[in-house]
């Protein structure tokens, strides 16, 4: 399949357009990406994703696909070479969506409220080392939550991780102590060239927070 | 062969549209299941075992292996009983499938939940979303008869609370949000919906319905 025919809009610090980021990657993919503003939104992206006007949105020979794990997914379906993302097996392919979506449900709104100051700071550094701990204790010892492989809830989680930088320093907290083996996982999948491509150095993260934080006058 | 190796069993909720949706997709598959009734206020031994980590109904228990979140459920139905399929094969129209899912959750359900139980104060902003939910909801239609096409599929089930629940809250409320005059597909659909022969059956008593929420609306 030809690159030109396959778009990607993004925000380059979205943890969801990463997920896509890291799928095209594992698959070999090529694919035009093309950067929006938040702040004045192309006529593109307006047209592809009317419903919710939100990146990422893959376009695949004109047509769009919306919603990360969505996106995702269908990478793993229109591309049905190895790797695979998802488990052949429907009881161990469902129980990656659930994790997908857990993750969808409590990551970012946890890293965020953190980042922002937003909200009862106690609380929300509690609610996210709760959820990391959750999710650490569905990895277990496997090296990746797919098991032997990297997979889809490898692909859904380990793009907030480079946010993990910003929510230790606003939040005055360290990952490191709370979920060591969390930690581990998240340098196993760094030495994945798609995962360490795709993801920002969390310095670049935590300036770009700084910077909406002042121009959004949330301090 | 064990007897237990084929046994399907649903932890749900007769009000609930979310519990609905996983009897609604048995019922289409023709698999039969033991239904239990949870109590939500007193929550059973295997509801905790069995979702541990939201404690919710509905939850889905499949040769002892349990599977929560009904979405991920009516996915798992579909790829585990291959008859009467409710995603089609195409992975851009399954993309799209589960997106218009997806976004019933995210969006629809929600806003249309809000006005209806909304107080004085928030009510016009609320029934504003509300009919700009209805009618994205709509020109996803087009002028097909179900959103699967000709038969019932995920977006339809996904819908449920839109085809039943939402004639008895909008009446309970004194609202006028799904009508044949501002949406006149969509309310077809409904209709269609409703008296599916299988759906139909699969439905909770339209009395019954109304009494409970009619008794949590003077709550």
């Amino acid at each position: 399949m030809a690159g030109a025919n396959v778009v990607l809009l993004d925000f380059w610090p979205s943890s969801y357009g990463m997920r896509v980021k890291i799928a095209l990657a594992e698959k070999g993919i090529s694919y035009d990406c093309k950067q929006e503003d938040f702040g004045a939104k192309s006529s593109l992206l307006l047209e592809m994703n009317p419903v919710h006007k939100m990146i990422p949105v893959l376009i695949h020979n004109a047509k769009p696909i919306c919603e990360s794990l969505n996106i995702v997914q269908y990478i793993d379906e229109a591309w049905n070479h190895k790797p695979s993302l998802l488990p052949s097996d429907p009881y161990k392919r469902s129980q990656a969506r659930f994790w997908g979506d857990y993750i969808d449900k409590n990551v970012y709104n946890s890293i965020k409220r953190i980042w922002t100051g937003k909200g009862d700071q106690e609380e929300c550094k509690k609610q996210f080392i709760e959820c990391l701990k959750t999710l650490k204790d569905e990895l277990g010892d496997k090296p990746y939550f797919g098991g032997e492989e990297f997979g889809y809830v490898d692909v859904a989680l380990v793009p907030f991780t480079s946010w993990f930088y910003t929510v230790e320093t606003c939040g005055k907290l360290s990952i490191d102590e709370e979920c060591p083996k969390l930690v581990a996982w998240v340098k196993r999948c760094m030495q994945k060239e798609s995962v360490a491509t795709a993801l920002p150095h969390p310095h670049r993260i935590y300036a770009f927070a700084l910077q909406y934080k002042q121009t959004h006058g949330v301090e | 062969m064990a007897s237990e190796s084929s046994e399907v069993r649903l932890l749900g909720k007769w009000a609930s549209p979310f519990s609905n949706r996983v009897d609604l997709a048995l019922k289409l598959k023709g698999v039969p299941y033991k239904y239990s009734e949870e109590d939500l206020a007193n929550k059973s031994e295997d509801l905790l075992k069995y979702n541990p980590v939201h404690k919710k109904v509905p939850v889905l228990v499949h040769n002892g292996n349990p599977l929560p979140e009904s979405l991920v459920i009516v996915e798992y139905i579909d790829e585990t009983w291959k008859n009467n399929p409710l995603l089609p094969q195409d992975p851009y129209e399954r993309a799209l499938a589960r997106f218009w899912a997806k976004t019933l959750d995210d969006k629809i359900l929600p806003a249309i939940w809000n006005a209806c139980w909304s107080d004085e104060k928030g009510r016009e902003k609320a029934v504003e979303e509300a009919l700009e939910a209805l009618e994205i909801l709509q020109e996803a239609l087009k002028e097909k008869r179900f959103f699967g096409g000709e038969n019932i599929g995920l977006v339809d089930i996904a819908a449920n609370f839109i085809g039943y629940w939402v004639a008895i809250l909008q009446e309970i409320a004194g609202l006028e949000l799904l009508t044949i005059e501002k949406f006149p597909k969509l309310y077809k659909w409904s209709q269609e919906f409703a008296n599916h022969p299988v759906i139909k059956d699969g439905l909770p008593p339209r009395d019954e319905l109304f009494a409970f929420f009619k008794a949590s609306a003077k709550k």
